[in-house]
């Protein structure tokens, strides 16, 4: 009796009331009728009442409350009357829990078909916001920094010099790494293409300007932003979910002042310092590439002495400030925005390290350019 | 009591997120040294009007009233003077997680004190000693448990002796006994202080031990539907909503019985 095959069967006694016979054992393990079979028969005879019969019966579960829960919400649209009488008690008050409170309608919210997730003007106007946002945070900012200048801001000193050393000295190993390897990368690929012309003694200036000018700043800006912007927003967006931010408002202290302000001065102050030793790092990288090309160390020394300036190494610097107020920024301003959910923090750390790195090629872009035409 | 002035006065507040309603028409005197209870179902704006009560959110319309002044309407350094008069712990205790309990304590005393460090240390090691924390200065709130992080927070909100005190939940997710015990002192934090108490709860122990006043939020007719003592509430209050609340979905007779 144990294992037999559960079923239903659906009896018409005369046209319009039927007999729904369910037999066997209802069991989430195996295969049970799908509601469909019953929809079907029902559609096509149409009766007027439904009497449910459980003689045959033999266990039940889930499975089996399932389906009725599906034919109860069937009937009760279409307007037929239900007999639950002879199904097992258990049955009955479970199906009467789950049909006590009626199934709640999401508001009609306009679906989002595919043309409005691809739709080029939506995703343009949210660039626009954001980049309003980003704005009106560097405005507050700037209140904030202001405020410090003058001595009146809060700020913990303690807090300022942990973030001093987690943008810094921290993220030595992984700047060390990144900047050698580019400025390998940067002698390879000049090298090979210097050889055609037998210039491969140029390659020294290839890396010394590449990396001075270029990659210094740009590499360090896009791992800082993957590991300082991504840990401010996460830091800032948990305490947002924990109530944190909303306890500093309430002590009348300014989250700006308070959180904001010693992540952005901290960024700021040592992206330059990263850059300058991550160019020195690179350089050596491109010099090591460059004695196995057969270009002695002194003949590189000396060439990339004659294209060192402090044009080049004052452009670099320069950008990889403008990227530490822009990963500061996009960190922090990701972090306060956050929505009050785990899932929004992970959201926050996402956001910060793409707006972050489109905002730093953005403004790479637009500052080769203006130096192109600055002659610098 | 002779002093029982309306400390805090809601007027027609409605509260709205964009263009959620979350609750309108509310107009509620709370009085001073009264343990007041932000009560209703889960869902139906309690925490929401705490947040509007402590001015993190700004009201749709209508307003509130401490003292007869607005907070709204008035210039920050007024609002920093009334902020410095409360006292708030959140629901997931709001505690600055990256401070000692020490830390956290001294900020709100950093923040509208010009006392020494010394001073300071002394007035954190007592706050912590009321709250039953003494000695746990240099923990951190991960390292405490959920009971203990809600006293911890109790002690930052006491650090100033603040005139109101604003809870949050203060009993969710605390055993019977910490609960209990948390409540008491609340109580004898309200009577040394001489402090008013707002607590949104709907923990029904917690609302018999200690209330002396109350108002019920009502989700479905988004308004507040009751406002009175809930002992009394529960045999005399005109609505079923309200009596069954309080008596847990039972008649007030079979909870006599």
């Amino acid at each position: 009796m144990s294992s037999q095959q559960p079923a239903f069967e659906l009896d018409l006694e005369n046209a319009d009331r039927a007999i729904l016979q369910l037999s066997g054992t209802w069991d989430l393990d195996q295969q049970t009728p799908a509601f469909n079979q019953l929809l079907e028969e029902l559609q096509q005879h149409q009766p007027r009442q439904i009497v449910c019969e459980a003689e045959q019966l033999a266990e039940w579960d889930s499975s089996l409350m399932a389906f009725l829960l599906q034919c109860h919400n069937y009937c009760a649209s279409a307007g037929i009357e239900l007999q639950t009488n002879a199904l097992p008690e258990g049955a009955r008050t479970l199906l009467g829990l789950s049909t006590a409170v009626g199934t709640h309608q999401r508001p009609a919210e306009s679906g989002r078909s595919l043309w409005q997730t691809l739709n080029p003007v939506a995703k343009l106007n949210r660039v626009a916001d954001n980049l309003e946002g980003s704005l009106g945070f560097l405005g507050e900012l700037t209140l904030a920094t202001l405020r410090l200048l003058r001595g009146k801001a809060n700020i913990r000193r303690a807090d300022f010099r942990n973030f001093l050393y987690q943008a810094g000295p921290d993220a030595l190993p992984i700047i060390t790494l990144t900047s050698f390897l580019m400025g390998m990368i940067l002698a390879y690929l000049g090298a090979a293409q210097l050889a055609q012309f037998g210039a491969q003694i140029y390659v020294a200036d290839l890396v010394t300007i590449g990396m001075l000018r270029e990659m210094g700043a740009l590499m360090t800006a896009v791992v800082m932003a993957g590991r300082t912007g991504a840990a401010y927003a996460a830091q800032l967006g948990t305490m947002q979910t924990r109530e944190e931010i909303d306890a500093i408002v309430t002590l009348g202290i300014s989250p700006m002042e308070f959180l904001v302000l010693p992540r952005f001065i901290a960024l700021v102050l040592i992206m330059p310092l990263l850059c300058l030793y991550a160019d020195l790092v690179g350089i050596l990288g491109g010099g090591l590439v460059a004695l196995g090309m057969g270009v002695s160390l002194t003949q590189f020394v000396n060439q990339a002495q004659e294209v060192l300036s402090f044009t080049h190494l004052n452009v670099g610097l320069f950008k990889s400030t403008v990227f530490g107020i822009l990963i500061a920024i996009a960190g922090c301003r990701a972090g306060m925005n956050c929505g009050r959910s785990s899932a929004a923090v992970g959201q926050a750390a996402t956001e910060a390290v793409v707006t972050s790195i489109v905002y730093i090629i953005i403004a790479d872009a637009v500052f080769n350019i203006m130096f192109q035409q600055m002659g610098i | 009591m002779s002093d029982t002035q309306a400390h805090i006065q809601i007027k027609n507040l409605t509260m709205a997120y964009g263009s959620l309603l979350i609750q309108q028409g509310l107009t509620f005197d709370v009085n001073r040294g009264e343990v007041f209870i932000i009560m209703g179902g889960s869902g139906c704006g309690k925490s929401t009007l705490l947040k509007h009560m402590i001015g993190l959110s700004p009201p749709a319309a209508g307003e509130i009233l401490y003292a007869g002044e607005s907070f709204q309407a008035m210039d920050p350094e007024g609002q920093f003077r009334l902020r410095r008069n409360w006292g708030i712990t959140y629901q997931s205790g709001g505690l600055f997680s990256a401070m000692t309990l020490a830390e956290n304590t001294a900020l709100p005393l950093q923040q509208y004190t010009k006392l020494g460090g010394a001073e300071i240390a002394d007035i954190i090691a007592y706050k912590l000693a009321l709250v039953g924390l003494g000695g746990y200065q240099d923990y951190y709130p991960s390292e405490i448990s959920g009971g203990m992080q809600k006293r911890a927070s109790l002690a930052r909100a006491i650090a100033l002796d603040p005139d109101i005190l604003f809870f949050d939940e203060p009993s969710a997710g605390l055993d019977p006994i910490s609960s209990q015990l948390l409540d008491e002192l609340i109580v004898e934090m309200k009577e040394s202080l001489g402090a008013t108490v707002v607590i949104v709860t709907h923990e029904l122990a917690s609302i018999f031990a200690i209330a002396t006043n109350s108002v019920f939020l009502d989700a479905e007719t988004k308004t507040m539907i009751d406002y009175g003592d809930p002992t009394q509430l529960v045999h005399s209050s005109e609505h079923e909503k309200v009596r069954r609340f309080l008596a847990r979905g039972k008649t007030p007779i079979e909870v006599a019985q």
